[in-house]
């Protein structure tokens, strides 16, 4: 269990407490952690002195910010027209079957998180994913398969 | 009407020396540099297309001592990924352009919003970032840049939604009146200007405002970066001068089965392969941000339509009625007109709210969501239907 | 001046006009469904769309600044389609079942709507695509996101109003949506159950829970003896409801349809109003003398005034720390509850196991703060029910009564009769007022040093109030309060109260007494009042309390008879022990989320 408190006083040092200082302290605390707990944004609404209610709704307003439960490596597959065109179901289905989860699941060891997202900025080179936030592009089943073999290795 | 052949141009990318190019700024007066921009024609580069020099003049003209250059690097439009390239290839180029914009309008501090998506480029951008700042206290001048990162909204590409997210807050577009030119990021005078057009920005200073405006047309002054892709051979970036048709494009990009363009993503127009000739890509006809997807005949229409508003419904902030209940609306419309739930001339009640939206809705998403609605079932009514 | 032409006619505004304004200036009426006289623009619903020459897209009349040379059409063809098209995508994501909601006909959506007279909709019915959640773990109100149209007046209200933000506009595009904290039920975070939102809320997405069926069947009920207590702003309220204008006194129709009702007994909070007076007047003296003459360090000044339940779950969750500054009186709602199952049930030789104690109220706050666990002084729930003044309207008619033609009736006894400071608790510094009445003439023996006993300092729609009432010729057991300067400070709404609390948290506050009130205006503003609300209604209602203390024939707390005589026979004295048992608290720290 990781002290949450500590972290968003750090957190408040590097980016300041007033309300423009939030997306970096939210920002940080998912790169760290991959989400955000209820107790970290309760403790944000402390140190900026904003409701928690604010907190969240602006959270639950970001994709990236996710306040659910999400695992150590986040997949994100685009969904958008070119990766759609371009075999993005195939994509979806093999990170399913590799991982045994559904799209919007996280794995039972907390590895991962499988979820579709919007256009990433890769439609030149469709399909792609992001894992936390590397983009992967041009994929094959074949290749997705290996990319994330890798990191189950990790 | 003015038509350019297609001509591939080199300004985007070109090697020079941001040093160099800041002296000469730097030498400029406020009112010189905005001339040039004038001169040059330049539109904004993200989509919309407001005259840069008069951005810059009317931020100039704000007494406010505080001002602010954003630029705006949260690139979400559907299809578009030139912004991305550009900070990746050219980042000291768009740090000028922030710096001579912030000459210009009497700013000393620039943000860079960027988009969520691109964080993987951010560490790189700092190490730029840094030999940017060392490189301009060098030369004895006082311009300070920072990084914001957006967090997965397409809507913060607007610009007083990515204001307000700089602000800390949920990115919801502000009323306007005041413009950002008056009130802007934490309230204060503000110019924000795209990745690309901040580039421009600097090759108009570099080589003259002539240099710009011999490109192009009337309306469309200069080249842009399109980003291409779907069924295209040679998806990527290419720098274009404007004027060209949607035929002179096809019959560079397309892969010989083409039935419609999208132009501009997915708040742009789809243009049907009838009227590729008649169409020039542009101010006077479909402008674009740079996005332009090419669709062969194997493609279903309702699914590309479908897969917009499904984004559109996802993306909307969600706080004007017809934005928010619009775009549920359209997408559940095609839905039930596709499974014979409704009749088909139910598309014409759509059609009608299409144009509600247009005129209602608060921001330009809203507004421009009827444009791929309308030209998609205006031109491929059938495959809606069927 | 700015010129413009709205619908072809002239008309000149101040510069910060909006089109809105300028526009109900010519009284050209414009549909409206977010904006909010309390509340800063939104334009986000879009329903006041006008159109404006040479402007590319419709503009929100309520956003958009009069400006020199505009020219405006409101009602053009374009327009109405929009407005139309707008008003039908609300409804279609709006559960209508219209004839089962509270808010039946006093719901803006549905006016809008009947304006519009829609015969078939157009539009998809959304609300089967949503899991809309019906919240009701709140004592107080209901939160039904079904009905919902997100025109976030309530966040709005909530965060500029009341400095709580227990709601928030959270997610976005189609799953937007009014959220609590991580969508908690509202029982379990920071809400203070004001009602300020339910007050708001154009439709029946905020509505307060009611309790009027338990009422009728506990009235109907032979074994039960029902007493009902209204407190200071009902009567000058309901009205309201009952097609009076803002402002006009119904005190003697009320308490006979009260009677006509079947209440067994019509008493007023008033009385233990007056009788908080003298509790609390005795606390504040008594913590003044332990601070300054004996030099106590435990002393929490300044002391807080303790009536607004809104108030108290402020300062629980956000201030924890300043419990101890609050006074341990019970708000007189409470103080009568306890005494109606003790004191009364005595008096009148009734079992007090069958009584059932209801009080109307301005407030729906009272609904939760008569839910406290401490609130069972007498060994019972001392509060059975709390209405809000909507409610008792809704039973009126219920009833039958012909409101307007109905004599006017007086208070039953016991524990009906009040005074002037008494009826003004209901107005900000009200609290305030009656205090100093009392408190300055036990300490001098003489009235308040102020023109007819009006404190006009204390009064008034401002948001934070200061006074200083210098005390001389003090009597001889408060010579140690001769020469000193009392200072006082009144606030209404949280926000304000907020204001205050930064700076008692600041160390600058110099103040011994503050009285705080949850809502705008106090009482009178409450979350219980008729809907709509806005500050003209309010300065109305406000004028009508002054004009009702006026016209009292006692108007010190300290001269109720039936305070004079419960303190004779029941309590013994102001702060006694029977008192501390009976009509004083404690506070809980709580969460602030």
């Amino acid at each position: 269990m990781y002290q949450v408190g500590n972290l968003v006083k750090e957190l408040s040092a590097k980016h300041g407490n007033t309300r423009e200082s939030l997306m970096p302290i939210l920002q940080d605390i998912v790169l760290k952690h991959n989400y955000l707990t209820d107790e970290a944004m309760v403790e944000v609404a402390k140190e900026l002195d904003v409701s928690a209610a604010e907190v969240y709704g602006t959270a639950s307003f970001y994709t990236f910010l996710d306040t659910q439960a999400r695992g150590k490596y986040v997949i994100r597959v685009c969904k958008t027209i070119t990766c759609s065109m371009k075999g993005k179901g195939d994509i979806v289905h093999t990170i399913e079957d590799i991982l045994r989860i559904k799209v919007g699941e996280t794995t039972a060891d907390n590895q991962f998180t499988l979820l579709e997202t919007n256009c990433i900025g890769w439609c030149h080179k469709a399909p792609a994913i992001l894992i936390n936030e590397m983009p992967y592009t041009e994929l094959t089943p074949e290749k997705v398969t290996e990319i994330i073999k890798n990191y189950m290795q990790k | 009407m003015e038509n350019k052949a297609l001509n591939k141009v080199g300004l985007i990318f070109e090697k020079i020396s941001p040093k160099e190019v800041l002296e000469k700024a730097y030498k400029m007066t406020s009112a010189e540099i905005i001339q040039a921009m004038l001169d040059s024609g330049l539109k904004g580069r993200g989509g919309a297309g407001f005259p840069t020099g008069l951005k810059w003049k009317y931020t100039a003209a704000e007494k406010e001592p505080e001002k602010y250059i954003v630029c705006n690097a949260d690139e979400g439009e559907p299809g578009t990924f030139k912004d991305r390239e550009i900070l990746d290839r050219v980042s000291l180029k768009v740090y000028g352009g922030m710096a001579i914009a912030g000459k210009a309008i009497g700013a000393k501090s620039g943000i860079v919003y960027l988009r969520g998506e691109y964080r993987y480029l951010l560490p790189k951008l700092l190490i730029e970032l840094n030999e940017f700042h060392k490189m301009i206290r060098e030369m004895g001048y006082d311009f300070n840049i920072e990084f914001r990162m957006g967090s997965g909204a397409y809507i913060c590409g607007e610009e007083s939604a990515l204001f307000e997210s700089i602000e800390g807050k949920r990115g919801e577009p502000r009323n306007k009146p005041p413009y950002p030119t008056v009130a802007g990021v934490f309230s204060k005078p503000t110019s924000i200007n795209n990745v690309e057009t901040l580039v421009t920005a600097m090759m108009i200073i570099n080589h003259g405002p002539e240099k710009f405006s011999q490109y192009g047309t009337k309306d469309s002054r200069g080249s842009k970066v399109f980003s291409v892709s779907g069924d295209t051979p040679t998806p990527g970036i290419f720098e274009l001068e404007l004027g060209m048709t949607v035929q002179q494009f096809v019959n560079e990009f397309g892969d010989g089965d083409t039935k419609a363009v999208q132009v501009g993503g997915a708040s742009g127009f789809c243009v049907p392969r009838k009227k590729f000739a008649e169409t020039i890509i542009g101010f006077e006809g479909v402008p674009t941000g740079g996005s332009m997807k090419l669709f062969n005949s194997s493609r279903s229409m309702y699914n590309v339509l479908h897969n917009y508003l499904d984004f559109f419904a996802e993306e909307s902030c969600g706080q004007c009625t017809p934005c928010r209940v619009g775009c549920q609306q359209l997408l559940k419309g095609i839905e039930k007109v596709k499974k014979g739930e409704v009749k088909s001339t139910y598309l014409n009640e759509l059609t009608k709210l299409a144009d509600t939206m247009k005129i209602a809705a608060k921001c330009g998403l809203g507004q421009s969501v009827g444009n791929a609605f309308k030209s998609i079932v205006g031109n491929f009514r059938e495959e809606i239907i069927y | 001046m700015i010129n413009l032409t709205i619908n072809n006619q002239k008309v000149s505004v101040d510069p910060g006009t909006t089109v809105l304004q300028a526009a109900r200036k010519l009284n050209i009426n414009i549909p409206t469904l977010c904006n909010h006289e309390d509340l800063c623009v939104a334009g986000n619903c879009r329903v006041c769309v006008v159109e404006q020459t040479g402007a590319r897209t419709l503009v929100a009349s309520c956003a958009t600044p009069a400006s020199e040379g505009m020219d405006i059409h409101t009602n053009t063809l374009k327009v109405r389609n929009a407005r139309k098209h707008i008003i039908e995508l609300l409804l279609s994501e709006h559960r209508s079942d219209c004839t089962k909601c509270y808010k039946n006909q006093n719901c803006e959506l549905q006016s809008l709507a009947n304006e519009f007279a829609f015969g078939d909709t157009i539009f998809l019915d959304l609300v089967e695509d949503h899991n809309y959640t019906i919240d009701r773990s709140s004592p107080s109100f209901i939160k039904d996101d079904s009905k919902c149209i997100r025109c976030q007046r309530c966040v709005r209200t909530c965060d500029q109003l009341q400095y709580i933000s227990a709601i928030a506009v959270a997610n976005k595009g189609a799953h937007q949506k009014i959220s609590s904290f991580h969508n908690r039920p509202m029982s379990h975070v920071v809400c203070t159950n004001c009602g300020q939102c339910v007050n708001r809320c154009p439709t029946g997405a905020l509505v307060e829970k009611t309790y009027i069926d338990q009422v009728w069947d506990a009235i109907y009920d032979p074994e039960r003896h029902v007493v009902v207590q209204t407190a200071p702003a009902v009567r000058i309220a309901l009205g309201e409801d009952l097609g009076y204008d803002p402002g006009e006194r119904v005190t003697g129709k009320m308490v006979n349809a009260l009677k006509q009702l079947g209440f067994d007994s019509v008493l007023d909070t008033d009385f233990t109003a007056d009788l908080t007076i003298m509790e609390e007047g005795t606390e504040l003296l008594t913590r003044l003398k332990k601070a300054l003459v004996d030099k106590d360090k435990k002393i929490s000044l300044p002391m807080f005034t303790s009536c607004s339940p809104g108030w108290i779950k402020f300062i629980e969750h956000k201030y924890p720390e300043f419990l101890p500054n609050l006074s341990t009186c019970k708000s007189p709602q409470q103080m009568f509850g306890a005494l109606a199952k003790t004191f009364y049930a005595q008096k009148r030789n009734i079992d007090p196991s069958k009584v059932v104690s209801v009080s109307i109220m301005p407030c729906t706050a009272k609904k939760f703060e008569a839910d406290r666990p401490e609130m069972r002084a007498s060994g019972y729930k001392d509060v059975d029910f709390v209405l809000t003044t909507r409610e008792l309207a809704v039973m009126i008619k219920q009833a039958g009564i012909d409101f307007r033609n109905l004599s006017e009736a007086k208070y039953d006894s016991i524990m009906g009769d009040s005074t002037g400071a008494g009826v003004i608790f209901g107005a900000t510094g009200g609290v305030m007022e009656a205090a100093l009445r009392t408190a300055y003439e036990i300490v001098t023996g003489r009235e308040v040093p102020f023109n007819n006993l009006n404190i006009t300092p204390v009064r008034g729609m401002d948001g934070v109030k200061e006074a200083t009432v210098k005390i001389e010729g003090c009597l001889e057991d408060w010579k140690f309060l001769e020469g000193a300067e009392l200072k006082v400070a009144i606030a209404h709404g949280l926000v304000n109260a907020n204001k205050i609390m930064k700076q008692v948290k600041n160390g600058k506050a110099p103040y011994h007494f503050v009285e705080i009130m949850a809502c705008p205006g106090g009482c009178l503003g409450g979350g219980g009042q008729p809907i709509p609300t806005n500050p003209t209604i309010r300065k109305n209602r406000m004028k009508a309390i002054y004009s009702e203390d006026e016209h009292m024939v006692l108007r010190k707390s300290h001269q109720n008879p039936e305070v004079i005589a419960i303190y004779k026979d029941f309590l013994g004295k102001p702060n006694s022990h029977v008192s501390h048992e009976l009509l004083h608290t404690h506070y809980v720290e709580r969460d602030n989320f």
